[in-house]
């Protein structure tokens, strides 16, 4: 691996990406799981991320760009530190997912898509994310909230404000 | 944590371990875990499919075609490695089934698809969460790597000669993948664009090895199913169609949960008993029975089994389950377009009845909704889903066209409530777009 | 695959089991109706177009992925079915600007021509269409976005078509669009084969987009005059104020030997034509030793009479841009009229010792569609990708259809390794020609040389594409090796358009057509009476002879040795010096009298490519002032005082053929001025002395080995020759068999220069074409490493 491959990503993940491109019957196979930690670690794909991808699994930049842009969880541009994202599809809808992402902006000031000008948060409305049993539901990064309440809205903001504060006290 | 529910009209078998700690792997095994395997593995190839016939055991992700079928077209010989795809992209709406399967009992998904490959041959199994599972990858992981320790996985599985190893793989966002050719790009590294067929995945699949693809819950039935014999696991569903399932119930219902009741079971008790009915005692004004691509039923429909035989013939789907209960406050308008919403949002793009025609009903229905559309709209809404239907590369065509068809036809009059300017009877309003 | 029959619309067809139901209807002609569907790359299925109803199957069936099966039955066009297409039209117009009138493919869109037939006319949809201004990708690609259909025929071609895969399909659902990889821009070969496949008009050509109407143009097919492949061209014509004027050049009806292809050069190299720079009239070098415009008159009386004055002592240097015929004529005049010897060309292959040997064994040279259709090919040395497109691209395509095996064998890592079975780097070619013969010290120490040769020994069927690496004795040692074989078959690379047609026309101090020896030809001897016996001097020695003026005259056609062999200023001011060209070359610069030619472009006749195909080039551009060589040889000849019958066989007494300029594609005026030409010299107006045509006859008489299919070339097609021996020769060829000795050959310096000749580099009119000028500074921009080396 050359020197400057080891810049972009960390060693722990550019070791993963050795290991995980020997892992498939075909390199390639390793690419959506690479975009993913990668933008997990990165913030987003930018245009470096995408190149050393694509050199790493030896494919073209283009390749990797046909790929990335179909697959709705992987962005372009940076988002919030916390990735706020609604489900409004039909059985969250139905038990007020709207509602929740109303409150949602209203709180952060932001709409679809939006990123508070301190780049904590940002906010998206998402499509169903397989918790319709326990509606509304939404993904702060990975983390799911489940059976919502617009009340519940401020409690989680704050919650993640004051993990914030705390990391950046210690 | 999403929470579990309970009825005494379930019938327990591939929830009977949820909610025990069975993501353990010593809690599997102290739960009967692995016998099945092992036992598959001394009774060899033949014995598995024939039970998997017996068991009548329908596919869970949404087609219902029988398991034990599937696996027989798989071929004897091949030049090229065979594989097993266990489909946990669940992205349906109103379908969160695996997801609990995964979070409770994620051994039982690995032991389902150790069997899936030795009936059909293969050494390698991949089980592919989608992308916002996150937190379920890392408990399946963490099961796969225990499996790993235990020998239960590797080259001599349960100390024998059969190799078998499990890659746990992630999306990242697609529901279109969930269609088994696209979920087979996906994982080699591709757009999620399906795939021409023939040739059939059991013929030509992953890496152009033969493969069978099966939905998570599928999988995990499959120990159930040798454990419990094939006969006994058909006795418990109705005819032509074996055995439980997870039923998913959400929207406004008084307890939505999922719930394992024996096919066949009825929709209206499922919804007055098992969840309690309507939500605060409102009136139920429609069911989508098994997921948003299901057309709606009215209530007068509801009396009727819920297996894939007794909904089709009232004119919708099983599908996946997920039963979506709607009060009396609703617009269905609104519904129709949060539903076409989706479907245009995660069409693939790739054939023009279903980019196009998704498109268009997105955009025709949002107007409408806000008051500007005008009679022959209702028309072109129907003439386009119509022309949609059966036209397209893949089903998701069709699962875009058929609740549409199905909203117009039954709710009509909901839709001319909606003409000339007038604002939505319900006061609800058409909402941010989703890019 | 065996035959199977099954019905369609009610007809029983039969054809190979498997075969795809829309290829299998297209050949008895029933259209169905297709955007996405392309022969010869991948299915996509995508458009749905296509869908026919196939009995007992629920759903309608693309045809685009349907294979044929015994008993099958299958409706192709039914009220269901057309209401299904219609459908799939409204939807796709639902978004697509309904601007035909304003749009570049008005006319030849499938689209438009499918909306005509189903009568999707009218709008279903309220809604607004996206418009978003339209993107240049590059000096030649642009991209309307709104217009594309999304049928991926683009990026197909790209990708498994060119193997360049700078094209890409980015987003999804109806976010979806084609991609170019350079984000905002295409860093590729340029070859604008998107552009051709494009249905509609989203993606354009930079140098044809807004200029003309497809009704408005006159398309005549011709053959590419940039490099020795000869792809079939077809230009577009459009009337100008000086003549006629070429807007475009496609590939119109993918006809030609290069099926779908056209590369860069071909497609957009034409507007040289029409440089600012073409030389448009006659020029004389005045007292004041200034190239002064004069009459054709003038300058053609002026050259012949220095011609008769220097009585022999005059050197001919021709052009492999020359037509066969007019290669023929120029050597014919050379040595019947000017009674010289000192007549060659710019040589860029060995053809003589390629073509000697390969007589000897009946058909043993490939023609391009035998390479394009062989089992397995042996490339060694050049670099096909750049230097050989179509031939690139036909190994390219015969790999990805029917998997030919491609072995190569180069000193330099080149693209086609990509679709190689086996490639070995090398640093000498002869002796990897010793090693194939079987001399294991030649290359003994090469890692994977034993494997290579063993592959190559097991290919029961070989073609062996030589470089211009390959000439004299290791030419000689390569043919031998393989003429030891059965089943082996060989071509020889080389540069220009018609580079093999001029030496098999005999454009050599030492060889007749045919590349028969000056004593020894009956045929052609009886014909070119009192033609001087001794070999003359070679293309080097004669602008060596010039410069020391011990030539009277020089006639340079077509060529710069000024610049190709570096001359100094005034160099050649000691010698009367004739230049014929399209442009004021830097010999030209020099000359006494400078005659504007045509550019292959504007004349007709017939080229032969390096494969050894012979194919007709028609006349499409008209630039006033111009001549072609043709007829300028026919005119200094009779300005000479000879009777140009001698010279072209044409009238009652030995014409074969009329011909009123219809075989040239010449506009109605010109026959009517060749007509006009003809009574007023008391000629009969049944064939012009100018109509190549008549010397095609004799070239055929004369020529070994061309003996052409006349009625396959008339119709445009490629007619192949096989080198022959003169029509005396035996099998032990002796004295009198026309045949030269292949060790006088090999004595002899071969003169092979080739030019390498790259992507958008053709040598002289390259330079003079903006377009590739352009082209080629755009991707050395983008590739700054590449382009250093
Ligand atoms: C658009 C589309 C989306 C699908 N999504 C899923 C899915 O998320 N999970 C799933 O198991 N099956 C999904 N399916 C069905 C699969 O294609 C396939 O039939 C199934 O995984 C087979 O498993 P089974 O036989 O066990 O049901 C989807 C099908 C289509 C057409
Ligand atoms: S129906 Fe067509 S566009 Fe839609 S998801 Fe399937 S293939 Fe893609
Ligand atoms: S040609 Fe068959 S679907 Fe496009």
């Amino acid at each position: 691996m050359s020197a400057e491959a080891m810049t972009l990503f960390s060693p722990e993940l550019a070791a993963r990406f050795d290991a995980l491109v020997e892992r498939y019957p075909a390199r390639r196979s390793a690419l959506i799981p690479m975009l993913l930690y990668a933008q997990d670690e990165v913030g987003y794909l930018s245009d470096a991320v995408i190149d050393e991808i694509a050199r790493r699994i030896g494919i073209t930049p283009l390749d990797v760009r046909n790929v990335a842009t179909y697959y709705s969880m992987l962005r372009f541009k940076p988002a919030g530190k916390y990735n706020v994202q609604v489900c409004t599809n039909i059985s969250c809808m139905l038990r007020g997912g709207y509602k929740i992402f109303e409150r949602f902006q209203e709180r952060l000031g932001i709409g679809h898509k939006g990123v508070t000008a301190d780049g904590l948060f940002s906010l998206e409305e998402v499509e169903c994310i397989g918790a319709c049993c326990w509606a509304p539901a939404i993904q702060v990064n990975y983390d799911f909230h489940d059976e919502l309440t617009d009340e519940q809205v401020d409690a989680i903001l704050a919650d993640y404000r004051s993990h914030e504060q705390k990391a950046g006290s210690r | 944590m999403p929470r579990l529910v309970s009825h005494p009209d379930e019938v327990k078998i591939v929830t009977s371990r949820f909610g025990k700690g069975a993501a353990k792997i010593d809690t599997y095994l102290e739960l009967g875990g692995y016998a099945s395997a092992r036992k598959a593995l001394s009774e060899g190839a033949d014995w598995i499919i024939n039970e998997m016939k017996a068991s009548g055991l329908r596919g869970r992700g949404g087609a219902g075609f029988p398991t034990g079928m599937k696996w027989s077209f798989v071929p004897k010989q091949s030049a090229k490695p065979k594989y097993v795809l266990v489909n946990g992209d669940e992205s349906e709406p109103g379908t969160c089934k695996d997801h609990l399967i995964f979070l409770h009992d994620p051994h039982a998904v690995i032991e389902g698809t150790i069997i899936a490959g030795m009936a059909i041959g293969a050494k390698t199994g991949f089980i592919y969460l989608r992308g916002e599972y996150r937190y379920l990858i890392q408990i399946v992981e963490r099961a796969v790597a225990e499996a790993y320790e235990r020998g239960f996985l590797g080259k001599n599985i349960f100390g024998s000669e059969t190799e078998f190893q499990v890659i746990v793989q992630t999306g990242a966002g697609a529901y279109e993948v969930g269609e088994e050719s696209a979920l087979m790009e996906s994982l080699e590294g591709k757009r999620g664009v399906p795939r021409i067929k023939p040739p059939f995945p059991a013929v030509v699949g992953l890496y152009g090895g033969p493969t069978v693809i099966n939905n998570a819950e599928t999988i995990a039935t499959v120990p159930h199913v040798l454990a419990m014999g094939g006969a006994a696991y058909a006795a418990v569903g109705s005819e032509r169609n074996g055995g439980t399932r997870l039923f998913g119930l959400s929207g406004h219902i008084e307890r939505p949960g999922v719930y394992e009741l024996p096919m066949g079971y009825s929709l209206r008790r499922m919804i007055y008993e098992v969840g309690g009915g309507v939500r605060g005692g409102r009136k139920l004004k429609a069911v989508v029975p098994g997921g948003s691509s299901t057309p709606v039923l009215l209530p007068e429909e509801i009396d009727i089994g819920m297996d894939f035989d007794q909904v089709g013939k009232a004119g919708s789907m099983l599908g996946s389950g997920g039963v979506v209960v709607i009060d009396d406050q609703t617009c269905m308008v609104e519904f129709a377009l949060r539903t076409i919403q989706f479907y245009q949002h995660e069409s693939c793009g790739w054939c023009i009845p279903c980019r196009e025609g998704t498109d268009w009903l997105k955009k025709s229905l949002t107007r409408f909704h806000a008051g500007f559309g005008t009679e022959k709209d209702i028309d072109n809404i129907q003439y386009l889903a119509e022309n949609m239907m059966g036209r397209t590369f893949c089903p998701l065509g069709d699962a875009a066209a058929m609740p549409t068809l199905g909203f117009v036809k039954k709710f009509r009059r909901e839709f001319e409530e909606h003409l000339h300017g007038k604002p939505c009877p319900f006061a609800h309003h058409p909402e941010v777009e989703l890019v | 695959m065996a035959d199977v029959t099954f019905t369609v619309d009610g007809k029983k067809l039969t054809a190979p089991a498997g075969m795809l139901l829309i290829d299998a209807c297209r050949k008895v002609g029933i259209e169905i109706p297709a955007f996405c569907y392309y022969p010869g790359l991948s299915l996509q299925a995508a458009c749905r177009m296509c869908v026919v109803r196939q009995e007992k199957v629920p759903k309608l069936q693309t045809a685009c992925t349907t294979t044929v099966a015994e008993g099958q039955v299958f409706v192709t066009e039914s009220p269901e079915i057309a209401q299904a297409r219609k459908a799939t039209l409204q939807l796709l117009l639902g978004n697509h600007p309904l601007d035909c009138p304003v749009c570049d493919a008005g006319g030849e869109c499938e689209l438009q021509d499918m909306t005509f037939k189903y009568g999707a006319g009218e709008s279903l949809y309220a809604e607004a269409k996206q418009h978003r201004e339209e993107q240049k990708w590059s000096p030649v690609v642009y991209f309307d976005r709104p217009r594309c259909i999304l049928c991926y025929r683009c990026v197909r071609m790209c990708g498994e078509g060119m193997d360049v895969w700078a094209l890409g399909i980015q987003n999804r659902g109806v976010l979806a669009v084609i991609a170019p990889n350079g984000g905002d821009h295409l860093d590729c070969e340029q070859c604008g084969m998107c552009i051709d496949v494009c249905p509609v008009g989203a993606l354009t050509s930079g140098t044809y987009r807004y200029k003309s109407r497809p009704w408005e143009m006159k398309h005549v097919s011709t053959v590419c005059t940039h490099c020795a492949d000869g792809c079939k061209v077809t230009l577009g014509v459009r009337r100008a104020s000086d003549g006629m004027e070429i807007v475009r050049a496609d590939n119109r009806d993918k006809s030609g030997i290069n099926g779908d292809f056209l590369c860069a050069k071909g497609r957009f190299g034409f507007d040289f034509v029409h440089g600012r720079d073409r030389l448009t009239k006659p020029l004389v070098r005045n007292a004041a030793g200034v190239l002064e415009p004069t009459t054709w008159d003038k300058a053609i009386r002026l050259v012949a009479q220095k011609f008769s004055e220097a009585n022999g002592s005059v050197g001919v240097l021709g052009s492999p841009r020359l037509t066969n015929e007019e290669g023929y004529l120029l050597q014919k005049f050379a040595r019947t009229i000017l009674r010289t010897q000192h007549i060659d060309h710019e040589r860029t292959a060995d053809y003589p010792t390629f073509s000697r040997m390969l007589a000897e064994v009946p058909d043993r040279a490939a023609g391009h569609r035998e390479i394009a259709a062989a089992p397995a090919i042996l490339v060694l040395g050049g670099n096909p990708t750049e230097e050989h497109p179509l031939l690139a691209w036909s190994l390219r395509t015969n790999h990805r259809l029917n998997h030919a095996r491609i072995y190569l064998a180069n000193t330099r890592p080149i693209r086609l390794a990509r679709q190689a079975a086996q490639s070995l780097r090398i640093a000498d070619y002869d002796a990897l020609a010793r090693y194939l013969a079987g001399d294991d010290a030649a290359l003994g120490s090469v890692a994977g040389a034993a494997d290579f040769r063993e592959a190559i020994a097991g290919e029961q069927s070989l073609v062996v594409i030589a470089g211009a690496e390959y000439r004299g004795a290791s030419l000689a040692a390569l043919l031998r090796w393989g003429l030891g074989r059965p089943g082996v078959k060989f071509a020889l690379l080389s540069d220009f358009a018609n580079a093999r047609g001029v030496a098999d026309m005999g454009v050599y101090p030492d060889l007749l057509p045919g590349y028969q020896t000056l004593t020894d030809s009956p045929a052609l001897l009886a014909e070119y009476a009192a033609m001087p016996t001794e070999s003359g001097l070679d293309f080097a020695a004669m602008v060596q002879a010039a410069t020391s003026a011990q030539l009277k005259a020089l006639y340079v056609v077509g060529t710069d040795p000024v610049s190709t062999l570096g001359l100094a200023d005034g160099a050649l001011r000691k010698t009367f010096v004739v230049v014929e060209d399209c442009f004021l070359t830097p010999t030209a610069a020099q000359a006494d009298v400078v005659l504007p030619a045509a550019s292959l472009y504007e004349k007709s006749g017939t080229v032969t490519n390096c494969y050894g195909d012979v194919q007709m080039v028609r006349k499409a551009a008209d630039v006033a002032g111009v001549k072609p060589d043709f007829e300028i040889l026919v005119r200094l000849a009779g300005a000479m005082g000879v009777d140009v019958r001698t010279l072209v066989p044409f009238g009652a007494a030995t014409g074969v053929r009329a011909d009123m300029g219809q075989t040239r594609g010449a506009q109605a005026g010109e026959a009517d001025r060749h007509a006009v030409w003809l009574v007023a010299n008391g000629l009969e107006p049944k064939l012009s002395p100018f109509d190549p045509l008549a010397t095609l006859d004799e070239i055929e008489r004369l020529v070994p080995g061309y003996s052409l299919d006349r009625i396959n070339l008339f119709a445009g097609n490629d007619a192949p020759t096989q080198p022959a021996a003169g029509p005396n020769a035996g099998p032990n060829a002796g004295p009198g068999s026309g045949f030269v000795p292949l060790e006088s050959l090999l004595r002899r310096s071969d003169g092979v220069t080739p030019t390498h000749a790259s992507l958008f580099h053709s040598a002289g009119l390259s330079d003079q074409t903006q377009v590739l000028q352009e082209l080629q500074a755009y991707q050395n921009r983008l590739n700054p490493a590449a382009a250093a080396d």
